[in-house]
Parts: C-alpha cells; sequence; structure tokens
C-alpha cells in the first residue's frame, strides 16, 4: 500500500473560512447583492412618530399617491395571523391597528418600483395620535405600573435570610448596565418572490430560517409547506437576526404574494437601529454577604432588565441572565430573581450572550464590592469563591446542576502566570501611589458559559449529506453562516469522516427545503448541534459502503477501512471517487439526513431545578488600562486571554472568534452607549452616533490562547466545545481594570461602582465622586 | 452657450459616459445599481463604516493621485474626469489574488465578510503610499472601517504583512499610470457641466470666476465640496439641494501657500491634503488632524467646507480661531476678508452674503512667545464628533500671561472664545492657580447642551479640565504625564 497523505482540512487543523477568498475579493454574495428579476419593487416601512399612542387614524392617502408607489400594507393587507412574535405570545404585530408603543414601531409598509420612491413615500402617512404616556427604562416602566412582558423566574439555593443573619459582612447596590446594538454590518434584508398557488421563496439574512419561515406561514394563513427560506450567508448577526428577520421576511412576503412581484426591503441603517432590537439593559439590585476572607455566604439579586414593548424573547434572556448571575463562583444561599419589565422601547432581543454577561459582570461587581471592603486584591476574592468540585460540596449552581467539568482554577492560574499579573499589579499600585493625573489598573476576570439551548427542545439538529457519483460531496445543514466558520468546521467533520479533502466538499445556502425544523444558529451551539447531525449522515452513507464493499469483496467490515482519500478494502486499495463510482453503479444510496439532539438534559422552569446545560466552556481574560483622571479618557494597555474551547475543530478560527467576541464585549462595557432623549427617541442610531470599536481601541499589546490542554469530557462533536457567547465576558475585564484605576483615586478605599457602558464621562464622573468623597 | 451634459470618467479602467446625472446621485448607487458592482457595500450611508470604500483617482495639476473615499456619500456628478477604481478591479499577476487580498486571507482578516472589501481597499491605499506601515500608522488609515467580527488584530497583522506580498511598483496602479494620465486628460471638462433633471441638477463650473458666476447666477445653489456632510443631507435626511455646485475639481481652490507670517490655504484643500503643511506651520496640530473623522472622510471633506458648514461641532473652527485664523469669502463682486469667528453669527447662519463663498483661510505663524495646544475630547477617540474641542493659543513672557485665545467646539451654539477665561488670564503669572480660576470662569463664557454625546455638566468639567491640563503639559516645572500617549 503506497504511503498516503493526510487529508486537507480535517476537524482540528487551522483552515480559511472557506468564503475567504470571495470575501477579499466582493465575490461573496449577501442577500442584497442578488440579481434581482425583472419587476422586482422595494418596500419600506413607515414608522410611528410617537412613543405611546392610541392610534386615532391613518390617512395614506399621500403615501398612495406618492411618485412610483404601487401599494401600501397595512393590517387588512395581512391574510394570516398579524403577529410575529416568536414565543407564540401574540403581542408583537406585523402593523399595529390601535396602538403604537414605541418611537419609530413600524405601522405599514409602502411597496413602490424602487427603494429611493418608498422611503420617501413611507414618510408622507397622517396619523392622528392620543398620546399616551411613557416609560423608556425599567425602574420608570415599574413605577408607572407597568406590566412585566412575561413570567419572571426565580432561582433559589440553601437559606437566604439564614444566610444573611449567619453573614459576617453584608452590602446592597444597584448596578446599571446598559443595552447594546448589533451594528452587525449588513442590516436587515429580506427579498421574496412569488411562486405558484401559495408558494413564496424568501432570501433573507436570518439566523433562523426555520422559524422566518414559520412566521412568513403564520402570517399569510399558508401551511409552512408553502414558504422557502434561503440564507446563503450574513454580514453579521451575533443574536440581531434571529428573530427580528421576521418581521422584514413577513412585509416581504405579503407584498410579493399580494402583486405576484418579487419585492425587496431593506431598511436603511437609522431604522435597522430604532426598530430592530438590542441587548438589554439591566438595573441589578444585590445584597450579599461574606465573611472575612471574602467569600460569600449568600447572594440575593434582582434583575430588571429593559425589554421594550413586547416579549419577544425577552423571557428565556432574563433566565440567562440568572443563569450566569454566579458567573464562575458558588453561592451557599442565594435568591436570584428576573423582573422583564415592559417599556415603551424597541423590544430587545437575543445578542451574543442572551442575558448571560449581563449577569456575569453584576456578580464581578459584587467581587469587587468584597475587595475594596476588605482591602483585599479582587483576584484573590475571586478565587476564593470559585466553584469546587465534589469533594468539596461546592459545585452545585444556584439552578441545582453540578458543576462536573469545572477548569477555571487551572485557567486562572495559568493566566495570572502568562500575564504576569502579581507583578504588574504591584508595579501599577507603585505608578498610582505617586499620584498624577494618569491612573492605571489591571483585572484579571473568569468566565464559565452554559452551553445549550434553556429551551431543552431547541438542542436538536438535522443535516443532508449527498455524494455525487464522481465522489464530489454536497452537504447542507441546519446551521447558518454569519462569520463564524460554521460551514468550514462542518465541512471539516466530514471531511475527516469520509477522509477526504476539504475541498471536495460543497456547503451552499442553508434552506428550509432541505434540512425542516431546524433551531437558530444561537446559543454558540451551530457546530455542536449541526456538527453531530452531519456525521450521523456521513456514518450512515458510510455504512452502506462498507455493506457494499463486504458484499462485492467478500471481505469482514474490519478489512475495510476509509484511508485519505482512498478505500482500504483488504489488501486492495481504491481511490474514493473510483469506489463511489462503483457503489452507484450497484446501486448504493449515496444520500442520507442526519439527525442529533443533546443528551442528558432537562429544566424545569416552575422549580427552577434541573441540568439546562451539557457543559460549560470557561476562560479568562487579564486587561490593563490607563485613565486620564482629568478628561476621564483610557486606553487598553495589554489583555491576555487563556480560553478552553475544549479540543478545537479549528484553532485559528476559534482564536478569531476569542479575539472578536473580547473586543465586542469590550465595546458594551465602554463606548458603545444607548441613548434615548426624553420624547422616548432612541439618538444613537448610526454608526456617526453609536461608536462601536476601531482597531485603535483594541488593547496595545494583545495575547490571545487557547487552553490547548482542555477537552470535552462529554461526548460533543470531537470533544469540541462552543465559542461564539463565552469569550464575550472576557471584556469584563476591562471594566474590572478600569475601576481598580478610579479607585486610585480614592485609595482603593471605596468601590467606585463603575456603571457600564464606562465611557469617558462615566470614568470622569466617577473620579469626581471619588474625589469629592476626599 | 451649450455645457457638457454628461459625466466622463474611468471605472475600472474603462471609459463611460453618463448622460443626465442627477445630483443627488451617490456613486455607491450608480456602482451597485445601474454597473452591478456589487463587491462594494453599503453598511451605513453615513461615511461611518467604510463598507462601501473605493478608490478614485484625480488629475491635479497635472499629476494623478489616487485616494479613498466613501463611496456612500460621494456624489457620481463630482466625478468627471476621475478614475474610480473598485474591488471587483483587484487582481494579483496571472490572475492571483491582489498582495493585498492574500495577506487577508492568509492572515484570517475576514469573518462575516461584509466590511472586507472596504478593508481591502483602505489597505489598498496604504500599501500604495506607505509599503511598511507601523501598527499606528494602520490603525489611522482604518479608523473609517468599522468590523463587528474579527477585533481588527488579523486586519492589522495582515496590513503590516502586505508587502511580503508584493510590491507597489507593481501594482496596476502605477505600471498604468501614463495611460490612465492621458485618458483622464481627454476626459478633463473644457467647459462648465450642466447635468441632471430641473429638480436635482448638478453644476461644475470651469474654474472659480465660472464658480462666481454659477453662484450669482443661483444665489440658493448648494456648494459641494468633499459632500462629508452634505452626502448625509441626501442619504439620510432625503433633503433637496438642487442646484448643486461642484467644486472639488477647481484646482485653483486647492492652493496651499507657507510663508513666514501665515499659512494660506484654498477652501478646497481637505484635510489629508493640508495635513503636512499643518504639521510643518503647527505642530500642535499634528495628532489633531489625524482624529478628525476617518481617512476616507479626510480624503473627501475640505477645511473650506468645515468652516462654511458652521457646525458647532466642527474639528477646524476652535482650533483655527485658537490661532487667530482670517476667512475670505469671495463672490462676482470681489473679496472680503473677516476673522474666523466673526464668520460663526449663530446657531445655522454665518456671515455670508447671496454669491459669496469661502475661499481661502490664512491663518498666522505663532510667535515666539505663543504656546499652541489642541484637545478633542469624544466617546471614542478616534473617528468620533467631539464632545468638547478646544484650541488654545497663550503667549507668556518673562512668567506673564500677555494673550490668551481660547476657543471651543461643542460648548454654545457655535465654535466660540471663552473671553471670561481668557479675561482670567490675561496680565497674570503662568501658575496653575491662575489656570485653575479660568477654568472656572467658564461656566460664564458657556451654558452647553445635555445630549448623546455628553453631558452639559461632563461639557463643562472637561473643559475647564483641559486648561488644567494645558497648564499641566506646558509647565516646566512639570514632569508628570498630563494625557495619555497616542501611539
Amino acid at each position: 500500500m503506497k504511503d498516503l497523505q493526510a487529508v486537507k482540512g480535517a476537524a482540528h487543523q487551522n483552515l480559511k473560512h472557506d468564503s475567504a477568498v470571495k470575501q477579499v475579493q466582493g465575490r461573496a454574495d449577501y442577500t442584497d447583492d442578488i440579481a434581482e428579476p425583472i419587476g422586482t419593487l422595494h418596500a419600506y416601512l413607515g414608522v410611528s412618530t410617537v412613543t405611546h399612542g392610541k392610534i386615532l387614524s391613518m390617512d395614506l392617502s399621500r403615501v398612495r399617491q406618492a411618485p412610483g408607489v404601487v401599494t401600501v400594507l397595512t393590517a387588512e393587507d395581512v391574510p394570516g395571523v398579524n403577529d410575529v412574535s416568536p414565543t407564540g405570545r401574540h403581542d408583537e404585530p406585523v402593523f399595529p391597528t390601535e396602538k403604537v408603543e414605541y418611537h419609530g414601531q413600524p405601522m405599514f409598509a409602502v411597496i413602490a418600483e424602487t427603494r429611493d420612491a418608498a422611503r420617501r413615500a413611507a414618510e408622507l402617512a397622517d396619523v392622528e395620535y392620543e398620546v399616551l404616556p411613557h416609560a423608556l427604562d425599567p425602574v420608570a416602566a415599574e413605577k408607572a405600573g407597568m406590566p412585566l412582558v412575561t413570567d419572571p423566574l426565580k432561582l433559589e439555593r440553601g437559606d437566604v435570610e439564614a444566610g444573611f443573619d449567619a453573614a459576617t459582612h453584608r452590602i446592597s447596590g444597584q448596578m446599571i448596565v446598559g443595552g447594546q446594538d448589533h451594528m452587525y454590518l449588513e442590516g436587515h434584508i429580506a427579498f421574496a418572490i412569488p411562486g405558484e398557488d401559495d408558494d413564496v421563496i424568501v432570501h433573507c439574512s436570518t439566523q433562523h430560517p426555520s422559524e422566518a419561515q414559520h412566521m412568513v406561514a403564520h402570517v399569510l394563513g399558508v401551511p409552512n409547506n408553502a414558504v422557502v427560506v434561503n440564507v446563503r450567508r450574513m454580514g453579521g448577526g451575533f443574536g440581531g437576526k434571529e428573530s427580528q428577520m421576521n418581521l422584514f421576511c413577513a412585509v416581504a412576503a405579503l407584498g410579493a404574494k399580494k402583486l405576484n412581484r418579487p419585492v425587496k426591503i431593506r431598511p436603511d441603517r437609522d431604522q435597522d437601529m430604532t426598530a430592530t432590537g438590542k441587548r438589554h439593559d439591566f438595573v441589578i439590585d444585590y445584597d450579599l454577604g461574606f465573611d472575612d476572607e471574602g467569600r460569600i455566604q449568600v447572594v440575593d439579586s434582582q434583575f430588571a432588565a429593559r425589554c421594550g414593548y413586547s416579549s419577544d424573547l425577552s423571557g428565556p434572556v432574563t433566565d440567562r441572565a440568572l443563569f450566569h448571575a454566579d458567573n464562575a463562583y458558588y453561592y451557599p444561599n442565594v435568591r436570584l430573581t428576573s423582573r422583564p419589565q415592559k417599556t415603551n422601547t424597541v423590544s430587545n432581543t437575543a445578542f451574543r450572550g442572551f442575558g448571560g454577561p449581563q449577569g456575569a459582570v453584576a456578580a464581578e461587581r459584587m467581587i469587587e464590592e468584597i475587595a475594596f471592603a476588605l482591602g483585599k486584591d479582587p483576584l484573590e476574592i475571586r478565587k476564593a469563591n470559585f466553584y469546587g468540585d465534589e469533594t468539596d460540596g461546592r459545585n452545585v449552581t444556584p439552578y441545582h446542576q453540578t458543576v462536573e467539568d469545572n477548569v477555571i482554577g487551572r485557567i486562572v492560574d495559568e493566566l495570572e502566570d502568562s500575564a504576569d499579573y502579581q507583578e504588574r499589579r504591584k508595579a501599577i499600585l507603585e505608578h498610582n501611589a505617586k499620584g498624577g493625573v494618569i491612573r492605571r489598573g489591571i483585572a484579571l476576570t473568569p468566565v464559565k458559559f452554559g452551553i445549550s439551548f434553556t429551551a431543552t427542545w431547541f438542542n436538536q439538529a438535522g443535516a443532508l449529506v449527498h455524494v455525487y457519483n464522481d465522489g464530489s460531496i454536497h452537504l447542507n445543514h441546519g446551521g447558518t453562516e454569519m462569520g463564524q466558520g460554521l460551514n468550514t468546521k462542518i465541512a471539516q467533520v466530514v471531511a475527516e469522516a469520509f477522509q477526504v479533502d476539504f475541498d471536495r466538499i460543497k456547503i451552499t445556502k442553508t434552506t428550509t427545503e432541505k434540512v425542516p425544523n431546524t433551531s437558530a444558529t444561537a446559543a454558540s451551539s451551530g457546530a455542536d448541534l449541526n456538527g453531530l447531525a452531519a456525521l450521523d449522515a456521513v456514518e450512515q452513507i458510510k455504512a452502506r459502503l462498507v455493506a457494499f464493499a463486504v458484499e462485492s469483496r467478500g471481505v469482514s467490515e474490519d478489512a475495510v477501512e476509509f484511508r485519505p482519500n482512498h478505500l482500504r478494502i483488504g489488501d486492495e486499495t481504491i481511490a474514493f471517487d473510483t469506489f463511489i463510482k462503483e457503489a452507484y453503479m450497484a446501486r448504493v444510496q449515496l444520500s442520507a439526513a442526519g439527525f442529533y439532539k443533546t443528551p442528558k438534559i432537562h429544566w424545569d422552569r416552575a422549580s427552577g431545578t434541573g441540568r439546562p446545560f451539557y457543559y460549560y466552556a470557561y476562560g479568562a481574560s487579564c486587561s490593563e488600562v490607563a485613565i486620564d483622571t482629568l478628561t476621564g479618557e483610557y486606553r487598553i494597555e495589554r489583555t491576555d486571554i487563556l480560553h478552553d474551547v475544549g479540543r478545537s475543530l479549528n484553532p485559528i478560527l476559534d482564536k478569531g472568534q476569542v479575539e472578536g467576541a473580547f473586543v465586542q464585549g469590550m465595546g458594551w462595557l465602554t463606548t458603545e452607549e444607548l441613548w434615548w432623549d426624553d420624547a422616548g427617541r432612541l439618538r444613537t442610531h448610526a454608526p456617526s452616533t453609536y461608536k462601536i470599536p476601531l482597531a485603535s481601541d483594541r488593547p496595545r499589546v494583545f495575547n490571545v490562547d487557547l487552553a490547548d490542554w482542555s477537552e470535552n469530557r462529554e461526548m460533543t462533536i470531537k470533544r469540541s466545545k462552543a465559542v461564539g457567547e463565552p469569550p464575550f465576558v472576557l471584556g469584563v475585564s476591562v471594566l474590572e481594570a478600569l475601576s481598580m484605576a478610579v479607585a486610585s483615586v480614592g485609595d482603593y478605599r471605596t468601590c467606585p461602582r463603575l456603571e457600564a457602558p464606562a465611557t469617558p464621562e462615566r470614568v470622569l464622573m466617577a473620579v469626581e465622586r471619588l474625589r469629592a468623597q476626599g | 452657450m451649450t455645457y457638457q451634459s454628461t459625466i466622463r470618467f474611468l471605472l475600472n479602467g474603462q471609459e463611460k459616459t453618463v448622460s443626465s446625472v442627477k445630483a443627488t446621485l451617490t456613486l455607491l448607487d450608480y456602482l451597485r445599481l445601474e454597473e452591478r458592482l456589487t463587491g462594494t457595500k453599503e453598511g451605513c450611508a453615513e461615511g461611518d463604516c467604510g463598507a462601501c470604500t473605493v478608490m478614485v483617482g484625480r488629475l491635479q495639476n497635472g499629476a494623478l493621485h489616487y485616494e479613498t473615499v466613501n463611496a456612500c456619500i460621494r456624489f457620481l456628478a463630482s466625478l468627471n474626469g476621475c478614475h474610480i477604481v473598485t474591488i471587483e478591479h483587484l487582481a494579483g499577476p496571472k490572475g492571483r489574488l491582489h498582495p493585498v487580498q492574500q495577506a487577508m486571507v492568509d492572515f484570517h482578516g475576514s469573518q462575516c465578510g461584509f466590511c472586507t472589501p472596504g478593508f481591502v481597499m483602505s489597505l489598498y491605499a496604504l500599501w500604495m503610499e506607505n509599503p511598511q506601515p507601523s501598527a499606528h500608522e494602520v490603525e489611522t488609515a482604518i479608523q473609517g472601517n468599522l468590523c463587528r467580527c474579527t477585533g481588527y488584530e488579523p486586519i492589522v497583522k495582515a496590513a503590516m504583512a502586505v508587502n511580503q506580498y508584493g510590491t507597489p511598483a507593481h501594482d496596476y496602479l502605477n505600471t498604468e499610470r501614463a495611460t490612465v494620465t492621458a485618458q483622464l486628460t481627454a476626459l478633463a471638462q473644457t467647459t462648465r457641466i450642466e447635468t441632471g433633471p430641473e429638480d436635482d441638477r448638478a453644476i461644475l463650473p470651469i474654474d472659480v470666476a465660472d464658480f462666481a458666476t454659477v453662484l450669482a447666477e443661483n444665489p440658493k445653489a448648494t456648494i459641494v465640496a468633499g459632500s462629508t456632510d452634505v452626502g448625509l443631507w441626501v442619504t439620510k435626511f432625503m433633503r433637496p439641494i438642487s442646484p448643486v455646485v461642484f467644486i472639488t475639481h477647481l484646482d485653483e481652490l486647492k492652493f496651499i501657500k507657507m510663508t513666514d507670517d501665515a499659512l494660506t490655504i484654498g477652501a478646497g484643500v481637505t484635510y489629508s491634503e493640508s495635513q503636512s503643511a499643518i504639521r510643518q506651520a503647527f505642530p500642535h496640530l499634528g495628532e489633531y488632524w489625524d482624529r478628525i473623522a476617518g481617512w476616507q472622510v479626510r480624503n473627501m471633506g475640505t477645511i473650506g467646507g468645515n468652516i462654511a458648514n458652521g457646525s458647532p461641532i466642527g474639528d477646524t473652527p476652535p482650533v483655527l480661531i485658537a490661532l487667530g485664523a482670517e476667512v475670505t469669502l469671495h463672490s462676482t463682486k470681489g473679496y472680503r476678508a473677516l476673522p474666523l469667528e466673526d464668520f460663526f453669527v449663530e446657531y445655522g447662519k454665518q456671515d455670508r452674503n447671496e454669491g459669496e463663498f469661502v475661499a481661502s483661510i490664512r491663518i498666522p505663524r505663532a510667535s515666539a512667545s505663543q504656546i499652541d495646544a489642541a484637545y478633542k475630547i469624544s466617546k471614542r477617540r478616534d473617528e468620533d464628533i467631539s464632545s468638547v474641542a478646544a484650541g488654545l493659543s497663550v503667549s507668556v513672557e518673562d512668567g506673564i500671561i500677555t494673550d490668551a485665545r481660547i476657543a471651543f467646539g461643542g460648548m454654545a451654539a457655535t465654535p466660540k472664545r471663552a473671553t471670561a477665561a481668557e479675561a482670567v488670564l490675561v496680565g497674570q503669572p503662568w501658575s496653575a492657580e491662575v489656570f485653575d480660576a479660568a477654568a472656572k470662569s467658564l461656566a460664564e463664557d458657556f451654558s452647553p447642551l445635555t445630549d448623546w454625546r455628553a453631558s452639559a455638566e461632563y461639557r463643562l468639567l472637561v473643559a475647564g479640565n483641559l486648561l488644567r491640563r494645558f497648564h499641566l503639559e506646558h509647565d516646566t516645572a512639570s514632569d508628570v504625564p498630563a494625557r495619555l500617549a497616542i501611539a
């Protein structure tokens, strides 16, 4: 047997993103780049101009008469159900009929010959409102007696009252954490092409094609099988395109079916940012008890969230805030409650971490409180509170899941060492002790992140694998590609399983026609779920090929081996494509649908107990900052990261996820500020006013490593771990380092209680507060 | 009189003639909708994200110069005689990837890929101009490009490695320079251009005298140089602006004259074009200049436009007022010069009569006793509009402050001098106490607004602290760093 080279592009190799070459050439097509058929029309949304009001009348005659306008869509044009609520709560109309509940809420859609004509016409509505009082934030809304958008959650373990009675020290406080716009570079877009009968095909940029399909069918009043949703790729998603594309898909499909012409809808950036949801802002009230060593004895916290006018995904988002309110720490006695508060703002939605980062940042605030109260290094407090294992019994979460795979101690120890934390902290303390305008801070913060959809039924996936008779392979799965390299990773899994080179495999658009009833590509689950579904399909085909080899060669199953681009069958070595051709001629089925569902998980929301997560991903980051105490300006001098992705499917892509997530998390906590005026208008609705990090904002020194020794204890795809969301929480080290720098002004006696986002203004104001205390 | 009614240019090396070009047709819409060159993306339509970055080559006094622009806010009608180069035109030898593209692939510089063509174009321009940039130079070159996926690290690494993949001398834009120069010379306008429908009309005067005539004929015309603000009137607000006079191409407005006593800059000079002269004459403005918008906008926007626009948050007026700059207006009636601070009458109103346009800005060179500083405070350090901008020019003789010119942006309805604070300083000794008193007196000068950029409280506090910073960093007795280093 000749020496065979290992296959190119198998699992665990560093492989470039499968679209990279097209992307750098501008040849990777996004939805707006699809060639438009003759007769394509363009839709645009007309929106409310009050924040809360009863619609007294809506006169659209000027809209209809505007140049180029073909039709106007209102609630009357909805043949099915006028609702796009992803959780079936019927609280999110496509077009409202009685009231509007936030400024900029879509009320109707204009369809015109050009997008420009539709945009101009959409401004011409004459609407009379009875203006009603509004409340924009969770505190004001609670005061105004506004309801919750969904049922709150309570997690409880131990005895909180007894815990406080026995507590050595007790501190309570409040933390305000701002929201975040996704600012994906490609905004929302849907492009519907009508077909015969009830059929419609919708090309769009959604993370959740199946939900978009079901929602379009629901709005059109047709069965799901009449609607096809296609997604080739997204120009970024980050959770913002999980449920938020439903409205745009529904409008495009409504127009296409009404007029029997293709209809495209693409809001401009301002409308994208005002009319689609964001990360939830939170107001967190915490009360904690701890001992002289800084060990937490009891925690009682409430998480109130700005959910917006409807529930959308606020239920599971606020649930996940509680699931991560422990971050990496063991709370012996704990009570956590959520308050998914209705507000007169756009309905907030999924965003990378899905409430988890807001929970984790509150845990880190409590650690700070303890450290400043006891005059200790926050890292020492962190270590004292890390989850333990079965030997010390400090391994049960507030939701009663036992932490079985804890590696946070090792991660933090290794990072503390590689980042030279202790020496640098010492030097910083000495620098700050000299006084002066420039103060420095350093912080090392951990993350433990639970992996699985907490809605257990979402933890399933399908895939479709075809081997064509020339040996080329076509792969589809239910996941969507938004830049994370999911298609690349899954093709690597398939390449490895078949033992063929990566470039033999083609992945095309995600479509509801190929794989039905898929879950959102969300919760970092894309590779975990779809990778194993694809592997299942491959194994079925391989089993048939083995059976054919056994039958045709008269050998035992053991004698059949998939070798790089070949099969070894007894003494015979045969090229993969030659053998495939032979199998085809012998009528072997060369296509299979694969399926996967995550084992072990269960969750009882009513009692707040179960095992919602299959496993945890871990990581830590250490950031050093310098602040200017005259202006509040700052700079991130250095960040070191050690992150756990198990046995990485593709280390270079995973590293890209970690770096990108850190910078995005840092942006959330520093310069990305959502600002509403008193009238209820969001005034930061484009990159000119909403400031995500630039290249010059990233750390001056940036060392990122994956924990190469880690392997998932659970049987995940190739023992890897999910990577999308967990490293987002690593950005917290920047906020904590800023806090230390501010605290130096008060000689570290006072916790600065720096709120997020810590803009230069908030940093300076915190410095001023400490100065005023003397 | 018959005028040219078409716009003629090169698109990726091919000659194009477009008739009846609407004044408000953006280059991006032209590329995507009419030419179906979809590699150039729309991310924001306001010149802030860079996904639409393309390169424009223009003959200036006969020399061909390429620079990046935001196609989303650049009007096609302004591009007569230019060479537009888009992502589709990049290629390496023998059909391979261009060096910039290959570096981006090898360093994993793309994830979702939507921003990628824009980054490739910015890095292409950087490599042409500076083949071996430092990390700081790369960051400065991509201030106008947003990426939401990568965190930028791989992009910066790719940018610093491009030169290992090929040298600019072998690049198409250099090897074809003579041919393109000849082609563009032939496409240059020889008469005034008037094009577009009556309600969306574009006028390109043949020279400055013609510009004055056009304005006399159309006193309500919108004058557009870099279109970095007017572009947004169109793309964001759908505001009618017809008729539009485009002046980017007028070489007569692009002069830079340095003498012993002043630097005089034509109104059509862009931030980028003025950069080296500004750095030379006013070293304190070098770093400040790099923080005006992003590179694409600095290539488009003009100092004349920044002034004529009259915004209270423009970057250049406060620092120019502090330096005692004078603005010259021009019309068919002649020239009129006035101190820049007097040009800003009130919010939305400038001292510009019908038929007048800003022709040039004269900035006196500093005296030996003068200490100058320029500060910009913004939520994000780069490519952000200032919450507070300050220009300070203080003369000190024998330890006594003899003159003080302090101007702020973002503190009032116009860029405005802090006369109360100046009065506190003049005649007093150079000391921390005096600057502290001046800082406190700013409350008499300004009642700033609260908005999404900053609160009134922060603006006033930080403005005062900038006076304290000024003292601290120019005080010979102090060796404590008074602010964060940039690079």
